[in-house]
């Protein structure tokens, strides 16, 4: 009743097609800008950038960039953290061989030395398929974390085998570093986001999109109907590793400071980020920050319950996180497989019809 | 009555064109399996053509040479008076050869929209840069793209879908659904694949006026297999009539009715 689109006619194909056709949407997504630009600067505090939101915005950039691959293309990818530490090893060569160049371009840079190694290891998904691709890409994973171990080059021959962000600044605010504020991390991270958000909507809702979606659907048919299955599949991989790599960077640069390539971006990560794709939703945009959120935030707030409020000892607390996680991933499988994407669009529908029932 | 240059006309008064494609001396093997052996004939321009056969007679094989699925073992594949190389599928879509599939290859997370679009892939150019950015020319396409796309939706009297996932559909709509899709590609030559398979008769009548109107409004090339003698003989123009591989006929539909080793091949005489 309150949730329809009746009396919202469109008169062009240019309107049909937008993002958000429907008038209550995208009063939603205007009003969700304006809190995330306006109102959370002004309210975040170290804990609740470090906790909550950093992680998520970083976490939702991974998330559209595997959905990309998994959830558009059709393509299985194990190798998300492998793809992330090249982000991350890029984005530190690049801070410290160029410490003239802005930040904000290492990152973009960072991102595309990504799409280029994501390129190299999708090229054999033009022969394999489905398990036997997940397990090329589990190979780029464990390669890549040992080449970051193994080449000390990578790491600026440091004794601790660690990378470190040196400082940044962009328009004199710190960005990477320990003086960095908990608001210039997260308008930072905010601000790619969009973007990587607005851009991951213009492909998948036009031509590249289709030809994943094609391909996905049914690459013989994708074939015959004249999708190049090479360039839809290498696109696929550049894309969604371009995407990867960037949040990768800023995991390293903004998030953690320090870090070290198997603990960081090891396979738990690749895990991790999946997870977040399929709860949220395979092939949707929302549903890559909805399965971010719902994987930051329900460690966050099972501690503070558990913690916090029932007064359990830390290592209890943090055994039965686990364990609740784990429970909830596997209960979402069984009851929504499409994921938190496909919940939220049955709420819709029944509250277009609230309060009737049919 | 028919000319190798000219064209010829039909006997409802269509001026038939001269030859678009032309097979010669087509041979396909799967090791020791022939499927096709030393077929040739032409194609042209604006007629519709139907391959009729017994059950594996070798008509899908057929048109699969055609759409460059399988390579021939022996022969060639004539296309617009010049010999047409070894292609992947994809390349022969982009010179204009589109079909439909025996059992329907639609992609069922897609809506019928998106389905048909992607019939027009072949004819969007703008870059993977400008399509993130949905600057200028990549949304001026899509729009242009999707104006000639709704011609195709209107004309084949599935409006009120457009918006459904193709996953949902019934049978008759999905055939419906991938002749758009072979449309939008804006084909020289269309190839349909039993396209009235699975039909009941009321759907039958829909899809051959459909069928009849698509040659009639846009002029393109039809080749057809069908196993609905009533429907091949109202709609075709010429037929060629497979058995065990071999054609065994090909001319007007009046012509191949009375041909002995037609009519053997349907009623079942031994072959030696």
């Amino acid at each position: 009743m309150f949730y329809r689109e009746a009396g919202d006619f469109k008169t062009s194909y240019r309107a049909d097609s937008q993002t958000f056709p429907i008038r209550l949407d995208r009063m939603g997504y205007f009003a969700a800008l304006i809190v995330a630009y306006a109102v959370v600067p002004f309210f975040i505090d170290d804990y609740w950038a470090n906790a909550v939101f950093v992680p998520f915005l970083i976490y939702a950039i991974a998330a559209i960039g595997l959905n990309i691959l998994v959830g558009y293309a059709g393509q299985v990818s194990l190798g998300t953290g492998g793809f992330m530490a090249v982000g991350a090893y890029a984005v530190y060569k690049l801070m410290t061989t160029f410490p003239e160049v802005p930040f904000f371009f290492h990152v973009i840079l960072a991102g595309g030395v990504t799409a280029f190694v994501g390129v190299l290891f999708g090229l054999p998904s033009l022969r394999i398929k489905g398990f036997y691709l997940a397990v090329a890409t589990l190979a780029a994973q464990f390669f890549l974390v040992w080449l970051f171990n193994k080449v000390p080059w990578f790491y600026n021959y440091s004794a601790s085998g660690q990378i470190t962000a040196p400082d940044r600044t962009m328009f004199g605010i710190y960005i990477t570093g320990a003086q960095t504020s908990a608001v210039a991390k997260y308008l930072f991270c905010l601000v790619i986001l969009t973007l990587v958000a607005l851009m991951a909507r213009n492909l998948t809702r036009g031509t590249v999109g289709r030809k994943w979606m094609a391909i996905r659907d049914m690459d013989i048919a994708a074939e015959i109907i004249g999708v190049n299955p090479l360039s839809a599949k290498v696109t696929a991989f550049a894309v969604s590793s371009f995407f990867i790599g960037i949040a990768g960077a800023l995991l390293f640069s903004v998030y953690l400071g320090a870090a070290e390539v198997g603990e960081s971006f090891g396979i738990n990560k690749s895990f991790l980020v999946l997870f977040m794709v399929i709860i949220g939703g395979l092939g949707s945009i929302f549903g890559s920050f909805a399965g971010a959120a719902f994987l930051v935030l329900l460690p966050v707030f099972l501690k503070n319950v558990l913690v916090g409020a029932l007064g359990w000892p830390t290592d209890v607390a943090a055994h039965l996180e686990l364990m609740i996680v784990g429970a909830l991933i596997v209960i979402f499988l069984i009851v929504e497989p499409h994921g938190l994407a496909q919940l939220w669009r049955i709420a819709k529908e029944k509250l277009r019809l609230w309060p009737f029932p049919h | 009555m028919k000319d190798m240059v000219e064209g010829y006309t039909t006997p409802d008064g269509r001026q038939i064109g001269g030859v678009l494609m032309e097979l010669k001396n087509i041979t396909l093997r799967f090791g020791g399996v022939v499927a096709i052996k030393d077929i040739s004939f032409d194609i042209r321009e604006g007629e519709i053509r139907a391959i009729i056969g017994p059950n594996g007679a070798g008509k899908s094989s057929m048109l699969n040479v055609i759409s460059g699925f399988y390579v021939p073992t022996e022969g060639e594949v004539w296309f617009h008076g010049q010999k047409r190389p070894a292609m992947r599928p994809y390349q022969v879509a982009r010179l204009g050869i589109a079909r439909t599939f025996q059992n329907i290859a639609l992609f069922d997370g897609m809506s019928v929209l998106d389905n048909i679009m992607t019939g027009r892939l072949t004819l969007m150019k703008s870059g993977l840069l400008s399509q993130a950015m949905w600057w200028g020319s990549a949304a001026a396409e899509e729009n242009e793209h999707r104006e000639k796309v709704e011609k195709i939706i209107d004309f084949l009297e599935i409006q009120n879908i457009r918006k459904t996932p193709v996953g949902r559909l019934p049978y008759g709509l999905k055939k419906r659904v991938e002749l758009a899709r072979a449309l939008a590609a804006e084909p020289k030559i269309l190839l349909l694949d039993e396209p009235m398979a699975g039909m009941n008769v009321e759907e039958k009548e829909d899809m051959c006026r459909f069928i009849l109107d698509v040659n009639d409004e846009f002029g393109t090339t039809t080749v057809l297999i069908e196993h609905d003698m009533g429907v091949v003989m109202d709609l075709s123009d010429r037929v060629v009539v497979m058995d065990y591989g071999r054609k065994i006929g090909d001319g007007p539909p009046d012509e191949v009715r009375n041909n002995q080793d037609v009519i053997d091949a349907y009623l079942g005489v031994a072959h030696d």
